[in-house]
């Protein structure tokens, strides 16, 4: 009797351990093909980039001969040449003309989201409901309809060939988006922290900058550091109001260096090119969590 | 806050309203107006009532190729991006090791976004002897002509936003990995297979992001300039030419605003309309945890 059930028992337990190291073996294959698609699909995603960066110091012959990532005799000459331009102005006027339109613009976005969004998320006041819907709408309105007539009014004001049509208006909380994101933060928070100043006596503007602001920066790096990527990429709203060429930025020079630069002189625009992508890549690099964070919070671009 | 005045939030919302008024609803009300008018910035706008219309849809062949180009790119690109973002992120969704490496590889490129310098990359990319041409060369096929065929031309630009789609998969992520695991076990216990829950068990819950990805890219992809701007420049023949490229050289380098304005609102009414039907058909298809109707 003994021995039957020890035989059994054995034979399940066999059994058992079949199953299992089956088990294992599936899994272990898909973990298999999970990588092979991720590194193939990761490769594809950076090979471009890298692509980029190696050609950006072959001669102009090599480019379009060599696929690999290694130059075969590396020069600097695309950067050199490239870099001086074919107009009066260097590279370093145009990165200091992005500069220029970027710090203010993320500044002014900064102080204006937080007030707007500070007052959709703490306060009641009449037709709140209609203008968070329209907040909501102008995330989703194309911009495409508003694009003529901004023009017209910023040619009325004479802004035209300035940069204050691409600082103004995100001085006034124009990217709804970042508003929009700022209240979801700001409604994730508790409120006890502001009630006790406002019981010792803080006015709600106290309030705004000794607590709220200091809680919300996380979410205000976000907002900022897309603020930075979108001004940087930014090539219609330049193309449209700037017209001087010492006043354009990267984004617009380099369009002007493929259309100026003479054939055979690839390695230039491709230096170029990996130069007015450094900045955005350096700080994505940096700060990668303000980016996912920001983006799984609010959920949206690209 | 109680016990303020009732006015004070509105005072804190002063920017927003007034960049409302004067940026967006007077200019919208004004781009409506001049759609109706004949305006080249040197005179005063001539008030022309449905003629930009009226040729718009008879006489320009231009606008109808661009209409026509248009649809084509926005129906092939979002639905191929959306799903390729959702494939990447459910298998991102497992624990492995170094996934932050691969979240970050698949990111990157959507953090270039709108670049100049990644289209500039581009068209060097693309080009004859280009480096899709020289790596099809290394595995026995043929080169491609990529912008002198009108087919391929668009789908270069397709290709560069499908290799954009870090941003949607990452929103993809975060609501994968806030689905309850315990729903897998239990559907696993009822014999229910990997794919079975996936469509029964994963699909649903996220509905609500399928939804937010498919508006804000369908609205974004419809706005698509850089890209064909600078890599064809529209071409060749035309089979590029997106309708904001043919808005922008009908308003800044021709300066027929008001036919520009006609067209920016035939644009408008399609993405709206659009966007529209996209609400209106997710009651039957969006599903929101913890909703009463369901």
């Amino acid at each position: 009797m003994a021995e039957h059930a020890l035989a059994s028992l054995s034979a399940e337990l066999d059994d058992v351990s079949l199953a299992r190291s089956r088990d294992l073996r599936r899994q272990r294959i898909t973990t298999v093909i999970r990588y092979t698609v991720l590194t193939l699909v990761g490769l594809i995603m950076i090979y471009p980039l890298v692509w980029l960066i190696g050609a950006s110091f072959k001669t102009n012959s090599e480019i379009f001969a060599n696929p690999g990532f290694w130059p075969s005799k590396p020069t600097l000459d695309g950067y050199i040449s490239g870099w001086k331009t074919s107009t009066p102005y260097s590279f370093g006027t145009f990165f200091l003309n992005t500069l220029w339109i970027v710090l203010p613009k993320m500044i002014g976005t900064a102080i204006s989201c937080t007030a707007v969004a500070y007052g959709f998320a703490r306060f009641e006041f009449p037709f709140k409901k209609l203008l968070f819907a329209t907040l909501i709408a102008t995330l989703l309105l194309p911009n495409v309809v508003t694009r003529i007539p901004q023009y017209l009014l910023f040619r009325d004001l004479g802004w035209l060939d300035t940069f204050l049509p691409l600082w103004v208006p995100s001085a006034l909380a124009g990217d709804a988006f970042f508003v929009f994101m700022l209240v979801q933060f700001l409604r994730a928070i508790p409120r006890d922290m502001e009630e006790a100043a406002r019981v010792d006596g803080a006015n709600t503007w106290q309030v705004l900058v000794f607590i709220i602001i200091p809680l919300l920066m996380p979410a205000l790096i976000s907002v900022c550091l897309f603020q930075f990527m979108w001004t940087m990429n930014d090539f219609l709203g330049p193309l449209i109001y700037i017209s001087s060429v010492e006043k354009f930025p990267v984004s617009l020079a380099l369009k002007l260096s493929i259309d100026t630069t003479e054939a055979f002189e690839w390695n230039r625009v491709l230096a170029m090119s990996v130069l007015a992508l450094t900045p955005a890549l350096a700080v994505f690099f940096l700060a990668q969590k303000y980016f996912i964070d920001g983006i799984s919070a609010g959920g949206i671009k690209g | 806050m109680s016990g303020d005045n009732r006015y004070l939030g509105l005072l804190y919302l002063s920017p927003y309203i007034l960049g409302l008024l004067v940026f967006t609803t007077l200019p919208f009300v004004v781009s409506l107006y001049l759609s109706f008018t004949d305006y080249n910035l040197m005179s005063a706008p001539i008030f022309t009532g449905l003629d930009n219309y009226i040729r718009l849809f008879t006489a320009d062949r231009t606008f109808r190729k661009s209409l026509w180009v248009t649809l084509i790119y926005v129906f092939t690109t979002v639905p191929l991006k959306l799903a390729f973002a959702l494939f990447v992120a459910v298998i991102l969704n497992y624990k492995l090791k170094f996934i932050n490496v691969f979240r970050t590889a698949f990111y990157v490129p959507s953090i270039l976004g709108g670049s100049i310098a990644i289209a500039v990359l581009w068209r060097y990319m693309f080009a004859d002897v280009g480096l899709v041409n020289m790596a099809l060369g290394m595995i026995g096929l043929e080169p491609v002509n990529w912008f002198g065929d009108p087919v391929n031309a668009l789908f270069t630009i397709t290709l560069l936003r499908l290799w954009q789609f870090g941003s949607a998969m990452v929103i993809f992520l975060a609501a994968l990995q806030s689905i309850d695991k315990n729903l897998y076990e239990a559907a696993s216990i009822d014999g229910a297979g990997k794919w079975k829950s996936f469509v029964h068990i994963t699909l649903p819950l996220i509905t609500p992001v399928i939804f937010f990805n498919l508006i804000m890219q369908m609205v974004q992809a419809f706005q698509e300039f850089n890209g064909p701007y600078i890599i064809t420049q529209g071409g060749p023949l035309k089979a590029t030419y997106l309708l904001p490229i043919y808005i922008y050289d009908e308003a800044f380098k021709r300066f027929d605003m008001g036919y520009a304005s006609a067209i920016a609102w035939v644009l408008f009414v399609i993405i709206m309309a659009l966007t529209l039907i996209a609400f209106w058909s997710s009651r039957h298809w969006v599903y929101y945890a913890g909703d009463k109707r369901s």
